[in-house]
């Protein structure tokens, strides 16, 4: 690992006007990613700025109803939380189907949301990769690419966003609170991770000197019906191949309301906002359940060994909404 | 480099450490606990497995300088005066081990584990999220270790010496 200077905030003031003063710096949390990418060289900070002694580790309920994720919160700690369970337990179950028990009590919400792809070759310095290398070109299209994107990619990066987190915030309209010495700003989750295009470097619209200080829930009586379901090559501790997060409101037999986002297939946390246009006002049956996801997937483009994924994120889609259907949601 | 207190098993140790050395390095190169085993470095195999205030952690991902004045418990400190710690004499009667160098991380990881379900913490295959009094089953106990592998295939030994010492 190169060798790298290290500072730890004792305050969120601290922290925005330490990394404002140090271009070559990078905040560090958990760790659970970028100590590993540091290890590998695909990151190499001249700064490292420890902000896990930050007062960020909150979950209060607000006024409307929403609730209000301080960004160090702990992955593990956000899944346990009994607002989270009942009110919205995509989001728990979402997190207890990422990573391992020991890395979730490390992760924070905040880190969550910034991880790196784990495409094969981002993390392999000796491939072509425009995310790790810009114009270096990308050897996961015609290489080893089932674990990678239908939709979303470009020719650029076809590398999946790899967050099971974040698939249930996008589906939740949760927004991101940013600060930095300019400020604070709030940007909806669903605008904070961009696609690749041509420069799959950047992957959200945060500047280099903000920081992540809360993850803003909406109060939404929908969410409490809802599910996550993760298809993955084993049954625990694997990345999604593909992923689900659904609430559904169904009355008199008739879609009234729908949220639903992808995970493992995009280059992004994916909302489905195609398949819910499609879902509202419809009758809650597997046809139309088949005809939402059918439309969502439509742009979807398969690469040489991840093609199946097309057909399997329709069958999953269609599985998790008869499930919300039939046996209500997972709380 | 940077000065740091450890807390580890109960003794408080000064450490000068380079800000890049991980947690693991640090308690096996600087204090002399080799109990803790490095597998992958890199997360992904739960041998490294340690306790930090009562939770379990991967500390080939944790920079050792983040987790000053912490208190750290490794498998060196599982053990009372002694006495084997019950989980360990649990392994011993299941055959919960073959070669051993996954043991140490399963045994942090399981004291981890059973702490998390005292409190009342759902796991994935928790069928009602919002239970507080979920029974461990095998099937919950496999999901909530899933982060600690075995090349052995040592699984059936350690899943019933973990539901051994739940119940008792």
């Amino acid at each position: 690992m190169k060798t790298f200077a290290y500072l730890s905030a004792p305050d969120v003031p601290s922290a925005v006007r330490a990394i404002s003063t140090e271009p070559g710096a990078k905040f560090l949390g958990g760790g659970t990613n970028l100590v590993d990418l540091m290890r590998e060289g695909v990151e190499a900070p001249d700064t490292v700025i420890d902000i896990t002694r930050l007062p960020l580790t909150g979950v209060e309920e607000l006024p409307d109803g929403g609730v209000r994720i301080g960004a160090l919160v702990r992955n593990s700690h956000l899944a346990a939380n009994q607002l989270i369970r009942s009110r919205y337990p995509l989001l728990s179950q979402a997190i207890l189907t990422g990573a391992s028990a020991q890395l979730r009590n490390m992760a924070t919400v905040g880190g969550n949301l910034l991880q790196r792809t784990r495409c094969l070759y981002f993390y392999d310095s000796a491939a072509a990769c425009n995310k790790r290398e810009p114009g270096s070109g990308c050897d996961a299209i015609g290489g080893f690419n089932r674990g990678n994107a239908i939709l979303g990619a470009s020719e650029s990066c076809i590398a999946t966003h790899p967050s099971d987190m974040a698939v249930a915030l996008v589906a939740l309209d949760a927004v991101v609170e940013v600060e930095s010495v300019r400020g604070t700003r709030r940007i909806p989750l669903v605008d904070f991770h961009r696609l690749p295009g041509t420069t799959p470097q950047v992957e959200t619209v945060l500047e280099a000197d903000e920081l992540i200080t809360a993850v803003e829930l909406p109060p939404l009586p929908l969410a409490a019906t809802s599910r996550y379901r993760k298809v993955r090559d084993r049954a625990s501790y694997a990345f999604a191949l593909v992923s689900v997060a659904a609430a559904l409101e169904v009355e008199g037999g008739v879609v009234t309301g729908v949220r639903i986002a992808l995970g493992g297939v995009a280059t992004k946390p994916w909302r489905a906002h195609e398949a819910e246009r499609v879902l509202l006002g419809a009758p809650a049956t597997d046809e139309s359940f088949r005809r939402a996801a059918e439309a969502e997937l439509a742009p979807a483009v398969g690469r040489s060994q991840n093609e199946f994924k097309i057909e399997l994120a329709q069958r999953a889609i269609v599985a998790t909404l008869r499930t919300l259907l039939t046996e209500g949601g997972a709380a | 480099m940077v000065d740091i207190r450890m807390r580890v098993n109960g003794v408080e140790e000064k450490v000068d450490l380079s800000p890049q050395v991980s947690l693991l390095d640090a308690l096996r190169g600087e204090l002399g606990l080799t109990g803790t085993k490095k597998g992958c470095d890199q997360g992904a195999c739960g041998a490294c497995t340690v306790l930090v205030d009562g939770e379990r952690i991967n500390s080939c991902l944790a920079l050792a300088v983040q987790y000053d004045d912490r208190d750290i418990t490794t498998v060196e400190g599982l053990a009372g005066e002694g006495e084997a710690h019950p989980l360990q004499k649990a392994f011993i009667r299941n055959d919960g081990l073959q070669c051993g160098y996954c043991t140490s991380g399963q045994l942090c990881s399981a004291v981890g584990m059973l702490a998390e379900h005292e409190a009342g913490a759902p796991s994935a295959v928790t069928e009602h999220l919002c239970a507080t009094d979920v029974e461990l089953s095998e099937d919950e106990i496999r999901e909530r270790m899933s982060g600690n592998l075995c090349r052995c295939g040592a699984y059936n030994g350690i899943v019933a010496s973990i539901k051994e010492v739940a119940a008792s």
